[in-house]
């Protein structure tokens, strides 16, 4: 069976908006169809055409919470195929990651790795073990204390999108940027 | 390799105690039959030795009839036995239904004329017998009808239950008479049993008899499972588990259940793989982005590191001498293969080809590396000799990786996916003629191939008077 943090980890993919992780409600995960144009909550990266991942109902979060930096920032950033270099087109989010880490302390967060499908179960993990670094380095960068960011890969494990597509594999090559604690 | 199925020099395997199945010699325990005699017809030299070229693969597969054990699940230990010996491309056993002989015991030869009549190169007859302290005594003859004379004879002593692993017992036998190579049947394979959707995937790690019977889930799925792989004591595995916030490495027995974290370590684990004596495991440690390959001792659990440049260094495999290591690294730019001494002295890249070489398996014989190999949009299973030459590709498919060695170095089992579909373990002979999926048809990643689950101490019909090499 499934555990709870578990369950919590993929309801917050799936719906890619949920309040806290932690409380999340069990409900049954609407997974991503690769259909174009449906994910409204979806932050419109790496582009249109890669959403299908239903959501919504749920405003913006309160100052400082988990929803805030979801909704209003973003925690996902995408990297190009067999690279780990953040790419120009992810500057903003990460900028906007740094803003909002420095504006809220206490917090600390977690950086995932994940890599897609096509590769081989170790090489993927350390793939995407330098996705994740790439990103800490990032907001180390721009400010953040290197003690409140800890780094995780997922390899090829955590797929976010469905199905054998560029589009699916382009959204699961990505590095997320998980709040562990300090949130409002 | 050529091989004279025929073997004019008697070949005596290891004398290795079995645990489980107490194996005794066949003039042991076969002797003082009433009717012993009858059983030893003069051989009648009639024919030449059949050749197999193993390396080439199977033309055409050796026609074997297997009949029905007499006894308690004698028909099902045939049964079971024929498919092992099927599976592996060798054998084509005979459909029983045209058999003109039956009732064959093991105290009478066959009627030679009977079978040859039926195309049977070999004829393969057992029998189940209590015996008084409850277990069985399973006792079997193989016989060239050609030549008229006994390839082997043998017999294990075991609990009614356990009649699954005589077959298999038997059939490693008859594949190591007919062969010259040993068997193996009588293994199990460790592997991640999926199920799920692909966003909600349940992992769960699970052991399955070789050929596919008596599953068993051995987690509970609220750890992601990766890469589990046997010692050479095949009560003793090693595997890896992600957690929503850790990545662990678990040394697990088999027979206790107990598990064992490997250790904390400054940085996350992954890829661990036993030394051949059992007294190390190699894995790699990410550090900052940076993953090199460690060794740790599993008596002082101290740590060696054996690699330190900047490139990605995962995917450790030892030589079965445990002199050396392969592994895989993106050093030069893409994903290589390389060898290095035990020591981490001497690291020099072995693979030739273009693409990326991952997932590296040094062979049980010593002679092959396995790898996954990725280009072109398709990923494959290919050996290579530890230099380097000689690499040639077995497999390749939309998606598969991970190839683990049979004990007997002569297949590789690995997990293949269909594009969009599920994951499913596959096996490959050295020839890649013999590919199928593997008994086990369920869903499932990363298998890995016990050793043999102990030594039969075969005398392989040497020493009866109607031995075809008497």
């Amino acid at each position: 069976m499934m555990t709870a943090s578990r369950t919590a980890k993929v309801v917050l993919i799936g719906l890619s908006v949920v309040a806290m992780a932690a409380c999340a409600p069990r409900r049954p995960v609407e997974g991503a169809t690769g259909e174009t144009g449906t994910g409204t909550n979806v932050p419109a990266y790496p582009g249109p055409g890669t959403g299908g991942i239903e959501g919504g109902g749920i405003g913006a979060g309160a100052p400082g919470s988990q929803q805030d930096f979801v909704v209003n920032v973003g925690d996902r950033i995408y990297f190009d195929l067999d690279s780990y270099s953040v790419s120009p087109e992810a500057y903003p989010r990460l900028d906007a990651q740094a803003q909002w880490l420095q504006r809220y302390p206490q917090v600390t967060v977690r950086i995932e790795g994940n890599a897609d499908e096509r590769g081989t179960r170790e090489y993927n993990l350390a793939l995407g073990a330098r996705r994740a670094e790439s990103i800490r380095n990032y907001l180390i960068e721009r400010g953040v204390s290197a003690g409140r960011i800890d780094t995780i890969s997922f390899g090829k494990e955590r797929p976010i999108a469905q199905g054998a597509s560029e589009e699916a594999w382009a959204r699961n090559r990505n590095g997320h940027t998980a709040i562990v604690s300090g949130a409002n | 390799m050529r091989l004279n199925l025929f073997l004019s020099t008697v070949c005596v395997l290891g004398l290795a105690a079995t645990t489980l199945v107490q194996a005794q010699s066949a003039t042991q325990s076969l002797n003082g039959g009433p009717s012993q005699q009858q059983a030893r017809q003069q051989p009648a030299q009639n024919g030449g030795p059949i050749e197999v070229e193993i390396d080439q693969g199977v033309l055409r597969p050796f026609q074997i009839a297997v009949a029905p054990f007499s006894g308690q699940n004698g028909a099902s230990i045939a049964e079971v036995l024929s498919g092992d010996l099927r599976r592996s491309g060798f054998f084509e056993p005979i459909n029983p239904a045209s058999f003109i002989e039956t009732g064959l015991t093991l105290a009478n030869a066959p009627n030679f004329p009977q079978w040859t009549q039926i195309g049977a190169q070999a004829v393969l007859y057992g029998s189940v017998t209590p015996r008084p302290d409850g277990r069985n005594d399973v006792g079997f003859r193989l016989y060239d009808p050609y030549r008229q004379c006994q390839l082997v004879s043998y017999n294990f002593i075991a609990t009614p239950e356990q009649w699954r692993r005589i077959a298999h017992k038997i059939a490693d036998v008859v594949y190591q008479r007919m062969t010259g190579e040993s068997g193996f049947f009588d293994s199990r394979i460790i592997y991640v049993a999926e199920s799920g959707t692909e966003l909600n995937r349940l992992s769960r790690l699970a052991i399955v008899d070789q050929d596919g019977y008596n599953p068993v889930f051995l987690t509970d799925g609220s750890e992601i499972i990766l890469t589990p792989r046997f010692s050479s004591n095949p009560d003793e595995i090693v595997y890896m588990a992600l957690g929503e916030d850790y990545s662990r490495i678990y040394l697990y027995n088999l027979t206790t259940g107990r598990r064992e974290n490997l250790g904390e370590f400054d940085g996350q684990p992954l890829a661990p793989r036993y030394s051949p004596d059992g007294s190390k495991v190699a894995f790699s440690i990410i550090r900052g982005g940076n993953t090199d390959v460690y060794v740790m001792d599993l008596q002082t659990r101290r740590l060696s590191r054996l690699t330190s440049d900047p490139g990605i260094d995962t995917s450790p495999s030892f030589s079965p001498d445990g002199s050396r290591l392969v592994f895989n690294s993106d050093r030069s730019g893409t994903p290589r293969l390389y060898v290095m001494n035990a020591d981490g002295s001497g690291q020099r890249p072995i693979s030739r080809g273009g693409g990326s070489y991952t997932a590296p398996a040094w062979s049980p014989r010593g002679d092959l590396i396995a790898f996954t190999k990725s280009g072109g949009g398709q990923f494959g299973i290919g050996v290579m000799a530890p230099d380097g030459s000689g690499e040639r590709m077995l497999s390749r498919s939309y998606f598969e990786e991970g190839p683990s060695w049979a004990p007997n170095g002569r297949y590789l089992m690995f997990s293949r996916q269909t594009r969009g579909g599920d994951t499913n373990l596959w096996m490959v002979d050295l020839s890649g003629r013999v590919i199928a999926q593997s008994g086990y048809q369920g869903r499932g990643s990363d298998p890995a191939w016990s050793p043999l689950l102990d030594e039969t101490s075969a005398n392989l019909g040497a020493g009866d008077p109607d031995a075809c090499d008497a």
